[in-house]
């Protein structure tokens, strides 16, 4: 790359880099020669855990083989190597495998094809590119240790930095501001990776999975877990968890409970739990005690796109992840996204699947250049179908259908808003029933999906809605 | 004298000036004290500077319209305004001059804010302007539609209140103040032999230690919440001194320039002649992701009315939007923890002023104490022979710092008869932070020093390079908060959950010591507690 080019692309994107900024960037107007100047690939993956990796084989799989997955820790694999516990891959495998265990698969099926990744490099910004008014590709910065600070253009980029806990400021636990209060995945990266053990006396706030597996990992180390709160009247976590982790253990599960206050000045010292009424506030009277030392807080994960917002992706305000179409596109043409940083998953196999479709359609993207689905936008004329989450349901990945894009069947993924027993799961398109489906059980710590054949969408549409543009499908749960 | 101190050790140290305490004020006094030559320590009882009533703060710099006129508040709240901006350029310390805005919600409101008006013309403030409610929504496109009229103070600012203290702190200890941290003074005793005060301390991290002593001139009491506490002690030891002394003697040692012995009775200065009582108020506050919008860019004050004082909105030096405080008068110095109660006030009286707020993104929520002295003033300035003090220092205390530490220096110089100090270099070069450099200087920055190409802070892009050169200044640093103050690894969203593990890593090389011995803050603080698979 020549000096001059390289001044005048970072000079464009100071106002870019420039701190705190929560403006969604638009696309840079930049001349062919700038963008030929800098290392190129077709794709770039950012994000080298279970979905990146998967995306990333799958698209070589589909023939793009000009790949680069950007890793910002020392390992590919992501947050599955501190993950120790069994339980992964009984879908993708057919067998249960550790975390661990199941990335290196993974791993190996990267490195089998040459999969070029870079550890230890953090993505600072990815920033959209149009030559001459059409859209190009995106501009990746990146930094590391071996390489400096890095400049690439990528024809495709696919977003797969998954997400992080949510921590005790965004929960406003009142009480002091003592060591010993860790979220549960910061725990399992000591315990598990640095062999540290952040705690001897421990309860749990929040049910969801990783506080769960943490209960039981704290057991099995020689700590003492005095129980796990959860302010819902239904565990955030699957159900094999509960019994496997806390049930075998004898942990107490405080439903409808959450922690109203911690004590201790320099370290954690004690906790104290209330139940709470329907509208989740604490309800006086009902608090109990508990002389701990730590305090493991697993309420929720928030998938990351700081970089995505940066980059003037659209987010969904029900997911924090981007809105996607059937094609896993996100609102800006070639740049898909998958795994936790779209919505959150509860198994690593639905992760694996998602990217894997994520791979394959920016393949396509990649071929069909302009003829791709996403950039049926730009031609005014495909037809689209909005995704709405109707009653009981709390969001819908996609949210988007490109009808000329349409797989033979697609899979629609969403998350019910409260514990479901026996109910159905109805489909309907411009509000002809398009399934039914019956379950159980449904709850909001497990994932739902509906699979939807093209043909079906198609006659529903010619049915209700030959010519127009306006098409809905909805996703509702109906209480039989 | 009529006491002595059980003190054994013969590890003393003699002094020209010792300081009780390194928040803000103890540190500016300790900086501006190193423009000349002298002998001068702080003693601070916690484990860094910066750990008190400084730490909380809202880090306002206000234009100084609030304090009744002629008061010590007043004129040290104007002053220190005027020299923020030069201060913190010297010591490269974020400081914007954001402008403050106080909103009126009623009509008949309005002469409340004519009043302030006056109160700062008198108190010397400039630019001062009552604006109404279609310039204040120029100003504030968000501000809340019952905003009627406001006055902005255009010469307001918004400053990091923890970069403030460690540059003050650490530009003194680059000119020469030397500072004990770990060291909790127990007792100051009136000067004996050789007309110097003994200052008694413990290192609270080792009780097992013995008792230390430092023999000083002169005394400063910085001591924030615990400035009432030394203050009246020391008015008993001189009453009870002036007990037993012999009628009013002319005599002078000499020797010793003004430090001599006290023969005689000592005469308290008036202005601090009676017990003082400081009242720890507590104010508890929300902070929200720098990302979060709408944010105002002034600083949002609510006309005090019978129902209250309001809280503020604010920004921060570093983009974040900043709700509180609360106002709650309690007994504990050391009760810094926030309540259900006083954070859902926070939330409620924020949207008061700015509706739009995005409370969904409250990082954290924290408390501080505020030194409030009953009589609501500063009590500023040599209290008798040798012994100064900084004591009752509430808001504006941050903002009137950079004066307080001018104006006590130049006492205590004048009573030590200190000479210029020729080698005083009053500049600081702050840590260089990635974040804020363009993509060309964080190239540059790379090249010299590969650290910074290594993020280990994601939320806030602070690299290893930043965190290393915090533990090797001349303030050292060994626990996460002193980390967090200094570079925020660990300020942003996801509050430390993913960078801790790697931060500790890197205290524990740069400081030798193993992880279980990295604490957050102070000796009782580990984060780890033993190795698993360990014997225990």
């Amino acid at each position: 790359m020549s000096e001059t080019s390289q001044k005048e692309m970072t000079g464009e994107k100071m106002s870019v880099t420039s701190v705190s900024s929560a403006n969604p960037t638009s696309a840079k107007a930049i001349s062919e020669s700038d963008i030929k100047a800098l290392p190129s690939h077709d794709l770039i993956v950012v994000g080298g855990g279970p979905a990146g990796l998967a995306a990333a084989v799958a698209a070589f799989d589909a023939g793009i083989t000009d790949v680069l997955i950007l890793e910002r820790d020392n390992e590919l694999g992501g947050i599955l190597n501190q993950c120790i516990h069994n339980g992964f891959g009984l879908h993708t495998f057919k067998e249960e495998l550790t975390g661990p265990e199941y990335a290196e698969r993974f791993e190996k099926l990267a490195e089998e094809r040459d999969i070029p990744y870079q550890l230890n490099t953090m993505t600072l910004d990815i920033v959209p590119v149009d030559i001459a008014g059409t859209h190009a590709g995106c501009i990746v910065s990146a930094v590391s240790k071996t390489h400096g600070y890095q400049q690439f253009f990528a024809k495709a980029v696919i977003l797969a930095m998954g997400c992080r806990e949510r921590p005790r400021g965004a929960l406003n636990i009142a009480g002091t501001r003592p060591a010993g209060v860790f979220s549960a995945g910061t725990a399992q990266r000591f315990v598990n990776l640095e062999g540290e053990m952040p705690g001897k006396k421990v309860f749990v706030l929040g049910s969801g999975d990783i506080g769960l597996i943490m209960a039981r990992r704290m057991v099995l180390e020689g700590a003492e877990v005095l129980g796990v709160a959860e302010i819902m009247p239904f565990s955030g976590g699957l159900k094999r968890n509960i019994v496997q982790c806390l049930n075998d253990y004898d942990i107490p599960l405080f439903l409808s409970h959450t922690v109203v206050d911690i004590r201790g000045k320099e370290r954690v010292e004690g906790i104290t739990i209330a139940e709470v009424d329907d509208h989740m506030k604490p309800i006086p009277g009902t608090e109990k005690s508990f002389d701990v030392d730590t305090l493991l807080l697993s309420c929720g994960l928030l998938p990351e796109n700081e970089l995505s917002s940066k980059a003037g992706v659209q987010l969904s305000p029900a997911t924090k992840g981007a809105v996607v179409d059937n094609t896993l596109q996100t609102s800006i043409p070639g740049v898909f996204a998958c795994g936790n940083v779209l919505h959150v998953h509860d198994l690593v196999d639905y992760v694996s699947q998602e990217a894997k479709l994520a791979g394959e359609c920016a393949a396509e993207y990649l071929e069909k250049g302009a003829g791709a689905a996403g950039a049926s936008d730009t031609e005014g004329e495909a037809r689209i179908v909005t995704v709405k989450p109707g009653n009981g349901v709390s969001y819908t990945v996609p949210s988007i259908l490109h009808l000329n894009a349409l797989a033979p069947t697609t899979i629609i993924r969403f998350r019910v808003r409260a514990v479901f027993k026996r109910a159905a799961i109805k489909v309907t398109l411009n509000g002809e029933e398009l399934m039914s489906k019956k379950r159980p059980v449904m709850a909001p710590g497990e994932m739902e999906q509906v699979i939807l054949a093209k043909e079906k969408i198609f006659s529903a549409l010619e049915n209700t809605n030959p010519q127009g543009s306006e098409s809905v499908l909805e996703i509702s749960i109906e209480q039989s | 004298m009529s006491e002595k101190s059980n003190f054994s050790t013969p590890s003393t140290t003699e002094y020209d000036v010792c300081i009780i305490g390194a928040g803000v004020v103890g540190s500016a006094i300790a900086r501006e004290l190193s423009r000349f030559k002298v002998r001068a320590v702080v003693l601070e009882r916690a484990e860094d500077v910066c750990t008190g009533t400084s730490k909380a703060n809202s880090g306002i710099v206000h234009a100084g319209f609030d304090a009744q006129p002629g008061t010590l508040m007043a004129k040290y709240n104007v002053a220190g305004a005027a020299r923020m901006p030069a201060v913190c350029k010297e010591l490269d310390v974020p400081y914007v001059n954001n402008g403050s805005l106080v909103l009126c919600f009623s009509e008949k409101d309005i002469p409340g804010l004519e009043r302030l008006k006056d109160q700062g013309e008198k108190n010397g403030v400039k630019e001062l302007e009552i604006i109404d409610a279609k310039k204040l929504r120029e100003l504030e496109p968000h501000i809340s539609p019952e905003a009627v009229a406001a006055l902005w103070a255009k010469t307001a600012g918004i400053v990091d209140p923890f970069l403030l203290t460690v540059g003050f702190a650490e530009n003194a200890a680059d000119n020469g103040v030397e500072f004990r941290l770990n060291a909790q003074v127990t007792d100051v005793f009136l000067p004996s032999e050789k007309g110097l005060f003994q200052v008694s301390y413990v290192n609270p991290a080792a009780p097992e230690e013995s008792e230390q002593r430092v023999l000083a001139k002169a005394v400063v009491n910085a001591a924030g919440v615990f400035s009432g506490t030394f203050h009246n002690t020391i008015l008993q030891k001189v009453a009870a001194h002036n007990k037993n002394a012999a009628p009013t003697s002319e005599n002078s040692t000499g020797g010793e320039g003004n430090a001599a012995p006290y023969e005689g009775a000592i005469t308290v200065a008036p202005a601090f002649a009676r017990d003082i009582e400081i009242v720890c108020r507590r104010g508890s506050y929300l902070l929200l992701d720098m990302n979060a919008e709408p944010k105002p860019t002034h600083t949002l004050f609510q006309l005090p009315t019978k129902l209250g004082k309001g809280i503020l909105v604010t920004p921060t030096a570093h983009g974040n939007t900043l709700i509180g405080p609360t106002a709650v008068d309690i007994d504990n110095p050391e009760g810094i923890e926030t309540s259900a109660a006083e954070i859902e006030d926070v939330k409620q009286k924020a949207g008061k002023s700015f509706p739009d707020i995005p409370l969904a993104s409250v990082i954290t929520s924290f408390a501080g104490l505020r030194a409030h002295e009953l009589q609501h003033e500063f009590l500023i300035g040599m209290m008798f022979n040798g012994f100064f003090e900084a004591a009752g220092i509430e808001s504006p205390g941050l903002t009137s710092a950079p004066a307080i530490g001018a104006s006590l220096a130049e006492e205590i110089a004048d009573y030590l008869e200190l000479q210029p100090n020729p080698n005083f270099d009053g500049h600081r070069d702050g840590i260089v932070r990635f974040a804020d450099k363009t993509p060309e200087e964080q190239r540059a920055l790379i090249e010299k020093d590969p650290d910074y190409a290594q993020i280990i802070c994601r939320c806030e892009t602070i690299t290893e390079a930043e965190i290393k050169q915090a533990t090797h200044r001349s303030i050292p640093v060994t626990t996460l908060d002193g980390v967090k103050r200094r570079v925020r690894a660990g300020m942003g969203r996801c509050q430390a959950g993913f960078c801790m593990p790697r931060v500790m890593e890197i205290l524990s090389q740069e400081n030798n010591l193993d992880l279980e011995q990295v604490k957050k803050s102070g000796p009782k603080s580990a984060v780890l507690l033993y190795k698993t698979k360990e014997e225990r």
